[in-house]
């Protein structure tokens, strides 16, 4: 697949031209239009889950935050972010190296298969891991005469969680080494620095923006996945559920309050994403 | 240090970018690589310096093979056509760069390397800018840092890939006398990339000319200028005019003194300041119509068209000084009688 | 093998990444095709023409399409508002255009079920005014994914805006265009491969999308239900075979219309120039 998104964002001055100025009243038109249709679809939904939270009051809200399946949601989804987000991180840095940095047969295939994660469902994603790990998995039986759990516990959720988030590093990475090109490494290189050092001194300070950047989705996409974590995890409360999934429990056992603190927690992490990768949008333009 | 090349030949999957390539350059001699773009000069200085490996050959630096050694074990400085400056990275930093990063046993102090580097800003005449970013400084200051940054190491060799390609003409003319004096200082053995011919005579001591991935000559600026070893050479060092024996008149030729018993081929080359002209007053002198004229500074380039039988009406472009010209006084319409003084011959 | 590099590190570097590759997503991937070889022919069309499969199929396509398109449409419009005019809290504007990605899509789920059931604050005012029903209907299964989609069309135009050279704007209208003689001749055609690319994500988003869509699709059999519900259903009610059946269709039918979809960018890109 050849579809790229571009998330990191150059603002550049339009030309205050007339002959290009479209006529005021289209200039409103269009605004209206569009701030109308962010508002219905992004501001209001973002709103209710504040008000949602709130509306028994504060107390009752920090009561539901502080019950013990939601603390044990917590720990499980910071659990799993730990553990993701490095592996995906190094094998980000790596195959972007690898990707950039040689020529190789089969290197545009690569590229396609790093994206492959993206364009599978999240439910399929969570399937396939039952099928490899689950009672009736290929490896199954074997993982049940040894008595290691895999699905319905915390290793299927982080292996789910890992393959959804498994291009986002890497994606950021290597259209940015691509447009730097070797130049800078090979100058390194020719003043008698190791592979190492050239990569610690020169290539990290270059695109540390842009792995922080993916970092932070990577990490915002693994405390936030539901569709194949939800598949993997068997929903047992106090044990596998991660935050995303203690939402749905509590939504469908009609304990709003619940729902919506935990779904504000959750918001709020998704409000400090978008503000750090504002502020990172912002170093990586100016850097 | 000598620079010895021995057979190099270099492929880009199909693409043959260097075949059987042999080349010495002496000790201390700053010399240019020169040839049109894709002629695969760039890839030779690469792989003088490492950047890239060499299908066959050798490369023998003061004797040693270091075919198979890593650039950043080679001891070359390589100044990148883009300076490949570390843009996080102060201008003093980017200098320091090849001293810090010394194996610990044979890294200098802070205090060394400190003294080193503002001498060596102070050599390329920027030491006031060591706090600034890459960003900061024009074109032709990043180009001297990055040349600082390639002599910190103490390079046995300089490589520089287009040197001046990225800078504007003015900076360009200054640059070029200051690596040329820069050179002299030195002593080091120097490898600069261009593909201006005018600037390989300038500043070089060897010339060597590459088409196609293949040397077609090496020499001194003058030896190149005033002995072309070829058609390409003679075209590509200089403006030339071109006679073709089969296709223009060969009595005009004679007449002009092009023709004469030294001609040893079937095409004649002749530089624009090899053709004198005075006013006709004979019919049997060579003739032409001055069609056009153009200054060059100190110089007039006329611009002539030939009286002869054949139907050749490419121009043929002769030099004057200022003055002989507004002796002359010639006007456009003029018929003007052409006497060569010399040819090259090819065939 | 390669031609040999001065870059350190190929070999591991290569390696690690195949490894990891292979043993997070390959291996785990090619499950999902050898457990379909377990099924013979006449066994998975059994399973895929049941009806309330089908149905789902046509549930989730429809409205992934339908979503995808209102997506692209005002999408372009907010990249265009983005890029060209300045008004202000354009800034906030602009960082609130990603929360669909940043924002777990269960959280979006009962969101978005809350304000659009017959008693929330919008379900209630579209119910009494226009008599329109959105949540727990086909309606608000296009709600959601009109949400997902926002982002994947404005960024993926915004950057084909901002890199468009004005110029040939002003070239239009220096040779006697209209403005709307400029946007339709000149603007649109550079910028609808980027569309149709936006759309092909959205769209390609939407079939798979489940988290945000199952709080509001109410999931009425024959009527309501997504494809990734029903593989959810199939696993919950022990149907291996039956899961593998319909994820495996929806992954082919998934990457053939992407294929298609890429192959008409190819044309629009050819056709605008661009390759």
């Amino acid at each position: 697949m050849t579809t790229q998104i571009h998330p990191i964002q150059h603002t550049k001055k339009i030309s205050k031209n007339i002959s290009i100025q479209d006529p005021l009243w289209v200039r409103w038109l269009l605004i209206t239009i569009s701030i109308g249709f962010i508002s219905l679809f992004i501001c209001v939904p973002l709103g209710l889950v504040i008000f949602q939270a709130f509306s028994k009051g504060i107390t009752a809200y920090f009561s539901a935050l502080s019950q013990p399946d939601t603390l044990s949601a917590i720990k499980l989804t910071l659990l799993v972010a730990i553990v993701t987000v490095p592996l995906n991180t190094l094998f980000g840095v790596t195959a972007a190296w690898t990707i950039t940095r040689f020529d190789f047969p089969g290197k545009s295939l690569l590229t396609t298969l790093i994206d492959l994660p993206f364009s599978v469902s999240p439910v399929i994603s969570g399937l396939i891991f039952v099928l490899l790990f689950g009672a009736q998995g290929w490896f199954g039986e074997w993982l049940m005469a040894h008595d290691i759990k895999i699905i319905f516990a915390a290793p299927g959720i982080i292996l789910a969680t890992v393959f959804i988030t498994f291009p986002f590093v890497a994606r950021q990475l290597i259209p940015l080494m691509q447009e730097m090109g070797h130049q800078e490494e090979e100058a390194a290189l020719s003043l008698g620095a190791g592979g190492w050092k050239t990569f610690f001194s020169v290539t990290l300070p270059n695109i540390k923006w842009a792995l922080l950047y993916g970092v932070l989705l990577c990490n915002a996409r693994a405390m936030g996945e539901f569709g194949a974590v939800s598949v993997v995890s068997g929903h047992i409360r106090g044990l596998t559920n991660t935050l995303p999934l203690h939402v749905e429990v509590s939504y469908n056992d009609y304990d709003v309050i619940g729902a919506f603190a935990s779904a504000s927690i959750l918001a709020g992490l998704a409000i400090v994403t978008l503000i750090l990768k504002t502020v990172l949008e912002w170093k990586q333009t100016t850097r | 240090m000598s620079i010895l090349l021995s057979d190099i030949s270099k492929n880009f999957g199909t693409f043959a970018a260097l075949h059987h390539i042999n080349l010495e350059v002496p000790e201390g001699e700053l010399v240019a690589l020169l040839g049109p773009s894709g002629c695969g000069k760039t890839t030779l200085l690469r792989i003088i310096a490492g950047l890239e490996y060499t299908d066959k050959g050798k490369v023998i630096i003061n004797g040693e093979d270091k075919t198979q050694q890593n650039v950043s074990q080679r001891g070359i400085g390589f100044v990148f056509q883009h300076y490949a400056l570390f843009r996080h990275m102060t201008v003093f930093e980017n200098v320091a760069f090849g001293l810090r990063v010394k194996p610990r046993h044979s890294r200098p102090s802070n205090e060394v390397i400190n003294k080193k580097v503002h001498a060596l800003l102070e050599l390329v005449q920027l030491d006031w800018l060591h706090s600034r970013y890459p960003d900061q400084l024009s074109g032709g200051q990043r180009q001297r840092i990055a040349l600082a940054r390639a002599l910190a190491v103490e390079p046995s060799v300089l490589l520089l890939d287009e040197p001046f390609g990225a800078l504007d003409a003015s900076v360009r003319k200054d640059l070029r006398l200051w690596l040329r004096n820069l050179h002299h200082d030195l002593n080091v053995t120097s490898i600069f990339v261009t593909h201006d011919q005018e600037e390989a005579m300038e500043v070089a001591s060897q010339v060597v000319v590459l088409n196609q991935g293949q040397i077609e000559q090496q020499g001194s600026p003058s030896e190149i200028y005033d002995h072309p070893a070829n058609a390409f050479v003679s075209r590509f060092i200089g403006q030339t005019n071109v006679f073709d024996l089969n296709e223009h008149d060969n009595d005009w030729l004679k007449t002009a003194g092009i023709i004469n018993v030294n001609s040893t081929g079937r095409i004649a080359h002749v530089r624009p300041h090899d053709i004198l002209i005075e006013k006709s007053d004979n019919l049997q002198d060579a003739t032409a119509v001055l069609k056009d004229w153009q200054h060059l500074g100190a110089l007039i380039r006329l611009e002539l068209v030939k009286n002869d039988i054949s139907n050749s009406k490419k121009p043929v472009f002769a030099e004057m000084p200022k003055e002989q010209f507004k002796e002359l006084a010639l006007r456009i319409g003029d018929v003007v009688k052409l006497k060569i003084r010399q040819a090259h011959w090819f065939d | 093998m390669s031609q040999r590099s001065v870059m350190p590190g190929f070999r591991p570097s290569l390696g690690y990444t195949l490894l990891y590759l292979g043993l997070i997503v390959l291996i785990p991937l090619s499950t999902l095709v050898f457990e379909s070889f377990k099924l013979n022919w006449h066994d998975y069309l059994q399973i895929i023409s049941s009806k309330r499969i089908l149905s789902s199929f046509q549930v989730s396509f429809l409205a992934s399409l339908i979503a995808a398109s209102v997506a692209t449409v005002f999408g372009f419009i907010t990249a265009w508002v983005l890029v060209r005019y300045s008004f202000f809290g354009k800034n906030i504007f602009h960082a609130l255009i990603d929360l669909p990605f940043a924002l777990p899509t269960a959280v979006a789920g009962i969101v978005l079920a809350t304000l659009f059931q017959p008693s929330g604050l919008l379900g209630k005012f579209l119910l009494t005014t226009f008599g329109i029903q959105v949540a727990f209907k086909p309606l608000g299964i296009v709600v959601a994914l009109i949400f997902i989609s926002i982002p994947f069309v404005v960024r993926t135009v915004e950057p084909v805006l901002l890199e468009f050279e004005t110029s040939m704007e002003e070239a239009g209208s220096s040779l006697g265009a209209s403005r709307w003689q400029v946007f339709t001749k000149i603007i649109f055609p550079n910028v609808f491969p980027a569309l149709l690319t936006g759309f092909a994500l959205s769209f390609a988003r939407g079939v798979g999308e489940y988290g945000s869509v199952i709080f509001i699709a109410g999931n009425i059999p024959y009527v309501s239900e997504i494809v990734p519900l029903l593989i959810v259903i199939k696993l919950e009610q022990f149907d291996i075979p039956g899961a593998t059946a319909i994820a495996l269709t929806m992954l082919v039918i998934s990457f053939l219309l992407l294929f298609i979809i890429n192959l008409l960018q190819h044309w629009a890109r050819k056709r605008s120039g661009q390759l």
